[in-house]
């Protein structure tokens, strides 16, 4: 599977949804019979993609939003490749 | 009477909701997981009780929502089942033979807010043959649907049920499950509860058909991962192979909760077999079901145990294995479930394996499950 780039735009997968769940005090990623329940880094990703941003815009909002994470921009490429090789989402 | 086990500031929600609509099904598969008295349960909840069930589950923090059976489509009332808990927020699944699925009800539950179906294959060895070369109506009926359940964007899931009359085939079916464009594919060996527990002797697998599934499974998954494929391919094997037992349901009434067609609720959807009683919707709220009824916490934590369990160092992850099998094969729902090998009941489920070595009855000398045959095995 080749490497997600700034370029590439992610879009979740048909049939998976992210949701807050109040119960569980986190967002979820809900798809056919499952459910991961995500940290707070991986939802604030997950919550820009999509479809339209590309990884690179993701990268300049979470950035603007977390002014004071060093390697942020590591960290985003790396989660949107483990999604991207868990299959819960697409990259365009 | 005594809880026996956590309370419930310890216990945390229901996570999955398996709502059984009904136990009518136009099918017999001689290993459906339905109780055998199923036809002494008769009663239905109303579409109004359904909802209420839904908005308790979901306020108690229930996201995922099986709508199972029986055959689920025979309720009228499905698609406003489906609308009332998508609205709620639940993650719906129908979990359907496909029998009675048109391409305009795909659509009516699309736009009810369906997120997923899955469609069950009840093939037996002959009939996958004649699935595949497309000669019988009922399998062209499921390849049509899958293919307009893929059409409608929905994802999908396929389930084959395996047993030792059809898991030698398994490199057919997974091919047929990548070209209709699954998602997921479930290759479930039967767990032996209800009519396969019945039936076990005639649908058990030898160890070497397992192997050889495995096997095939394995190449299967890395072409797949060569190809980029997304498809998932989900082997279940039976307990009766393993030397120690599953950690069933995560842990007794720890996230999961099956209501029955009568309203009855249950910690899994085999557990009406077990001498407990269990309290039914239409008497209790689900927040006094799940956290303080008896039924489900009978097994929760540790207490109920006996030896070997009680002392044993891997209890916190398997929890003593299933009730359910426990209770089957020994008698005693407190035992330790006998696929563990420190069971002093271990050589039944050696007699079993023993057992799938020799000739067994055919497909057609199973008991089929119908409710003339139900109605013989458990009077009243």
């Amino acid at each position: 599977m080749s490497p997600v780039v700034r370029d590439n735009t992610p879009v979740l997968r048909p049939g998976f949804r992210l949701q807050w769940e109040p119960v569980q005090n986190s967002h979820v990623l809900l798809y056919p019979e499952g459910m991961v329940k995500l940290n707070e880094s991986a939802a604030e990703v997950l919550l820009l993609v999509d479809g339209k941003r590309p990884v690179a815009d993701i990268i300049n909002t979470l950035t603007d939003k977390f002014p004071n994470v060093p390697g942020l921009d590591e960290d985003v490429l790396a989660f949107i490749e483990v999604a991207h090789a868990q299959h819960w989402l697409h990259i365009r | 009477m005594l809880n026996t086990g956590s309370t419930s500031a310890e216990q945390g929600p229901p996570l999955w909701l398996l709502a059984e609509l009904t136990y009518r099904c136009p099918l017999q598969c001689p290993y459906c997981s339905n109780p055998l008295e199923f036809a002494n349960h008769k009663g239905e909840l109303s579409t109004a009780q359904w909802v209420d069930v839904f908005t308790q589950a979901r306020a108690l923090g229930a996201a995922q929502l099986g709508f199972s059976g029986g055959e689920p489509l025979v309720r009228e009332d499905l698609a406003e089942l489906i609308g009332a808990a998508r609205e709620l927020g639940f993650y719906t699944n129908l979990i359907t033979s496909g029998m009675g699925l048109t391409e305009a009800k795909i659509e009516a539950f699309r736009e009810a807010g369906l997120d997923h179906i899955q469609i069950s294959f009840q093939a037996s060895d002959a009939e996958i043959n004649n699935m595949l070369a497309g000669s019988r109506k009922a399998f062209e009926q499921k390849l049509a649907m899958a293919r307009a359940v893929k059409a409608a964007g929905y994802p999908m899931v396929l389930n084959f049920v395996t047993h030792r009359h059809n898991i030698d085939q398994i490199d057919r079916i997974i091919e047929l499950c990548v070209a209709l464009e699954a998602d997921f594919v479930e290759l479930a060996t039967c767990q032996y509860y209800g009519w396969a527990h019945l039936n076990r002797a005639g649908l058990l697998p030898t160890k070497a058909q397992l192997d050889h599934a495995e096997q095939v499974t394995n190449q299967w998954r890395e072409k797949l991962a060569e190809q980029g494929n997304p498809c998932k391919l989900i082997l279940v094997t039976p307990d009766y192979y393993e030397e120690r037992p599953k950690g069933c349901m995560n842990g007794w009434g720890n996230i999961f909760l099956t209501i029955t067609p009568d309203g009855t609720a249950l910690p899994c959807h085999s557990a009406r077999q077990l001498p407990v009683s269990f309290p039914s919707v239409t008497e209790h709220s689900l927040s006094h079901i799940w956290y303080d009824s008896f039924g489900f916490n009978r097994f929760r934590g540790y207490d109920w145990m006996s030896e070997p369990c009680r002392s044993c160092d891997e209890k916190e992850k398997d929890f003593g294995g299933c009730r359910c099998q426990a209770y089957l094969l020994t008698g005693d729902a407190t035992q330790a479930d006998p696929v563990c090998s420190k069971s002093p009941h271990h050589h039944k489920i050696l007699q079993a394996r023993a057992e799938a070595e020799q000739p067994q009855p055919g497909i057609e000398e199973l008991t089929f499950r119908n409710e003339r045959t139900s109605r013989i095995i458990c009077k009243v």
